[in-house]
């Protein structure tokens, strides 16, 4: 480090500190909200330490819901928590496989599904929202855990996180488990497999995320409110009419819908990190 | 680049790849080909039958006022999170690059907001900015400003512009420290010799070391607002207010969810195929100038 | 065990590239084989043939009497040391050492009698439980070896396995190969691009380049009689100097006008035509010994400790000499050359070819 003044390392606290507060205070407020109840925070003058009403309000939550919107948050989490591993494990095992064979195999017309694959990276899905919309429809999987997460693992990011990640193993390690007579199954489960755990566990810290906050395609094909998930809930309390909306249930539901995908990030933030990043290269 | 070792057969690869190729072809080519099909086509009011109309739907797209609207806020709303939320995760990353005590405290607090899902975000804004019950309209009323962001379209605009910048700063952070602890510190001390102080080595040295990172972060960053913020919009604004906040993406699902007109909706989508692909080409061929390097 | 025989053996790459270009080669049961040649003259793909890790364009690759052309590398009985030692970075030495055992359903006793046994023959029995990235490369490159022998393979296989150590480790461990080898008694093929390596290792020498063996025979008749000057300069350090010269008439040359004796010289060459005369670095001796004689004008002087080399020219061309150190003033200038019509070597300028007796 070039020169370390005081005065610059001051300047840094201070920045970041502010930046800290920014970022957390909105956060703040949710969960002071979730503490009061509906009438406190109406009248517009919720004070900013922790009220009395939290046990109440988790619990109503949790397992009533709202008012209007009369859906459990507990199951609600549920369905998001199926979709984001739906999401997340699908889309690791297909892209796995798939990277294994793009790399590992010469077959006719790799160069071919490779691109196929390739190509997917470029499109998400709310652009083709509509017409996916009418195949699920047709497959007859609205309303179903199937029809929400498996367009959602149509693309190639998994499989390139692996490809690249294939391309870093020496041939000789190949070269060796053949000499050792290994075949292509036991390569895989022997070798490839225990060394992709850290990438097929960043993959799965970004894909969980990624799939928890879904919003867009769960909202078109939910009909059904004991398959909504908890993104999509949170918006059904607050749109009825304002003087209605029970905003210390809404915010209660904020809370506990940032909750998992935030400790994942909180407690595995190095593999967060290296997912964000490599997936993105 | 390709292995030099391989397995030999083929009938096990093509097995291997099978799963994705199904769930890629159903569905993403499959919907992808219908939005292109359907966008040179026309239903009858009852959807019964459907002729062949060239680039009808595209031309009467271009003839609607509101399709207008949505480009200019798409635009105005790229350009304001991309600029925003870039200055400040930049302004962050070099603070946190300095060797601080703590500094990997600070990254981990930074970082959370990526995790939280654009429609809560947006939820947590407007409930923070609500008209009458936000706990910091309050200060803004008081200073005489008539804040409602459910009826003054500049003032939906801004509180998305906010909501949307401060999901998008933890991403970024990441990325400039990222790139902030890649340049080598060589290169710094050299120019620290070469008698240039920080604001300078920052603006002559780092910034443009920098570059390469910033252009893939801006690519990225309109990308999101085109098509993640769309639950931040659904939720703070729903469009309005009188579609002043509906953006390309949102005005696709709100057409479609008014139901009938089919080829119209398929037109929207393939317009903003059109334009990730070639904002992905763009980022793909200027990164591999490599920028600086 | 077995040896290995190779029928003109050819590896063309896609493109028409010819990598080996038919190599006819005999290797004794039980001996040790160095292919040495510098980098892209197909010795490491050769090797790679006989793993059955590349395909065979043409010829046939024997393992005692099998054709092994069409064979799987794990059914050729072989085991190979890479240079990278590509040990399984996510087990533990002794699973590194056990799994080729285990793929071949050999006994649980029988696989801890054998892993056990190569670890003590190769003192690494304390790192049995360690994970490769906690050893040392010595220790890495020995692990590498213990997964070979616990096999008990017909072949050893060697690519390179010293190139990543260190000058002082790579002699210890040159010595312990030599050793290993000798006690098991498996016929090993070692390839190097380090000459030293190979004279040191090998029973057999193979001296390869451009694809095509140069020549074939013991570290000692490669270095006493190269049959080409690319083996003449391949093999030794520092290479041996090559300097013009003319046929005078049976048993002499003359280099820039400087007649010499020479033993070893083809019958019938036409005087007059031209002619490359090898001669080492440390088979010159400074001092006249009257009929065979080269003046030589001495640039600087390299000092290597034990000995000295003197860089200059003979007859224009460059020339090294190399002599004990204290035989020979630092400061020379000039210097006259004696020179043992027993030690110069003749090559054809033409097709390189040594110019000795039939």
């Amino acid at each position: 480090m070039v020169e370390n003044r005081p005065f610059a390392q001051f300047m840094a606290y201070l920045t970041l500190a502010l930046g800290v507060v920014i970022v957390a205070f909105p956060v703040y407020l949710a969960v002071m909200a979730s503490t009061f109840d509906t009438a406190t925070i109406i009248n517009g003058n919720m004070p900013l330490v922790p009220g009395d009403q939290a046990g109440e309000n988790y619990t109503r939550t949790l397992l009533y819901g709202g008012m209007h919107a009369r859906q459990p948050v507990g199951g609600m989490m549920l369905n998001s928590m199926i979709m984001a591993l739906g999401i997340a494990i699908g889309k690791i095992l297909i892209s796995i496989l798939s990277a294994f064979a793009v790399v590992y195999f010469k077959f006719p017309f790799r160069k071919t599904a490779f691109w196929i694959i390739f190509i997917t990276l470029m499109l998400p899905v709310e652009v083709r929202i509509y017409p996916t919309y009418k195949i699920v429809a047709d497959l007859g999987l609205l309303d179903t855990y199937t029809g929400l997460v498996m367009p959602l693992i149509a693309s190639a990011t998994g499989t390139l996180l692996f490809r690249q990640f294939f391309m870093t193993i020496p041939d000789e390690l190949l070269e060796a488990s053949k000499i050792d007579g290994a075949g292509a199954f036991r390569f895989f489960k022997d070798t490839l497999l225990p060394l992709s755990m850290t990438t097929i566990a960043a993959l799965f810290v970004i894909q969980f995320i990624y799939g928890w906050n879904q919003y867009l395609w769960p909202l078109l094909i939910t009909t059904k409110s004991s398959m909504q998930t908890i993104v999509i809930g949170i918006k059904m309390m607050i749109t009825t009419t304002d003087a209605l909306t029970e905003w210390n249930v809404a915010m209660t539901t904020a809370v506990l819908a940032m909750l998992p995908p935030v400790l994942v990030v909180i407690f595995m933030q190095r593999l967060f990190v290296k997912g964000l990043v490599e997936t993105e290269k | 680049m390709e292995k030099r070792a391989h397995i030999s057969g083929w009938t096990l690869p093509l097995l291997l790849i099978l799963p994705q190729m199904a769930i890629t072809v159903i569905f993403f080519y499959w919907p992808a080909s219908q939005a292109i099909w359907q966008s040179f086509l026309r239903e009858d009011a009852f959807g019964l039958a459907s002729e062949f109309v060239g680039f009808e739907n595209y031309v009467s797209l271009f003839e609607q006022p509101e399709y207008y609207r949505a480009m200019v806020t798409t635009a105005i709303f790229s350009s304001l999170v991309a600029f925003f939320s870039l200055a400040c995760a930049l302004l962050l990353a070099t603070q946190a690059d300095k060797n601080i005590r703590g500094g990997q405290a600070f990254k981990t607090f930074l970082i959370w907001p990526y995790a939280v899902a654009p429609a809560i975000a947006g939820v947590l804004w407007l409930f923070m900015f609500h008209p009458t019950l936000g706990t910091l309209s309050k200060p803004i009323k008081a200073i005489g400003i008539d804040w409602n962001p459910m009826l003054n379209a500049n003032h939906a605009m801004t509180l998305l512009v906010l909501s949307a910048t401060w999901k998008q700063i933890s991403y970024n952070f990441l990325f400039f420290l990222a790139g902030l602890q890649a340049i080598p510190k060589s290169v710094i001390e050299a120019a620290a010799i070469d008698g240039a102080g920080p604001l300078r080595r920052f603006w002559t040295v780092i910034f443009p070391l920098l570059s390469p990172t910033t252009f893939f972060l801006l690519v990225v960053n309109i990308v999101y607002v085109f098509f993640d913020t769309f639950g931040i919009i659904d939720a703070v604004t729903g469009g309005g207010p009188a579609g002043q906040t509906t953006t390309l993406v949102y005005k696709v699902y709100a057409d479609g969810r008014l139901g009938g007109d089919l080829g119209g909706s398929a037109a929207q989508s393939v317009i903003l195929m059109i334009i990730v692909i070639a904002l992905t080409a763009i980022q793909f061929r200027y990164v591999e100038r490599k920028v600086q390097y | 065990m077995a040896g290995v025989t190779l029928d003109t053996v050819r590896k063309i790459y896609a493109g028409n590239v010819e990598a080996v270009k038919g190599v006819s080669l005999g290797i004794e049961d039980g001996s040790f084989c160095v292919l040495v040649g510098p980098s892209g003259c197909g010795k490491s793909t050769l090797l790679r043939m006989i793993a059955g890790l590349e395909t065979i364009s043409g010829g046939e690759v024997k393992i005692g009497d099998r054709v092994v052309n069409q064979v799987e590398p794990a059914d050729r009985d072989i085991a190979m040391v890479f240079q990278n030692y590509a040990l399984y970075p996510h087990m533990s030495v002794y699973d590194n050492m056990a799994y080729g055992l285990k793929n071949r359903k050999t006994p649980k006793d029988e696989i801890d009698k054998r892993v056990k046994e190569a670890a003590r023959i190769l003192a690494i029995e304390p790192f049995l439980a360690r994970k490769p990235r906690q050893l040392s490369g010595g220790q890495r490159q020995r692990v590498a070896m213990g997964r070979a022998i616990v096999r008990k393979p017909q072949v050893f296989l060697f690519d390179e396995p010293l190139s990543n150590l260190d000058a002082k480790l790579r002699v210890q461990m040159r010595v312990e190969i030599k050793r290993l080898q000798r006690a098991l008694g498996v016929t090993s093929i070692y390839v190097t691009h380090d000459q030293v390596e190979a004279m040191t290792l090998s029973d057999k020498l193979v001296v390869m380049s451009g694809g095509q063996i140069e020549q074939v025979g013991t570290p000692a008749e490669v270095y006493r009689r190269p049959e080409t000057r690319f083996v003449a300069t391949f093999i030794g350090s520092p290479p041996m100097n090559i300097l013009p010269g003319t046929v005078e008439g049976p048993g002499r040359v003359s280099v820039g006008g400087q007649s010499i004796a020479v033993t070893d010289m083809r019958d019938g060459l036409t005087p007059g035509s031209a002619i490359e005369v090898g001669l080492r670095p440390e088979d010159v001796q400074a001092g006249s010994t009257g009929t065979s004689s080269l003046s030589m004008d001495v640039d600087f002087v390299e000092e290597l400790g034990a000995t000295q080399l003197f860089h200059g020219k003979v007859a224009g061309a460059e020339f090294i000499v190399q002599a004990s150190t204290g035989q020979l003033a630092a400061d020379t200038r000039k210097l006259t050359l004696a020179v043992d019509p027993g030690n110069v070597h003749l090559f054809d300028p033409q097709t390189t070819k040594r110019l000795g007796r039939a």
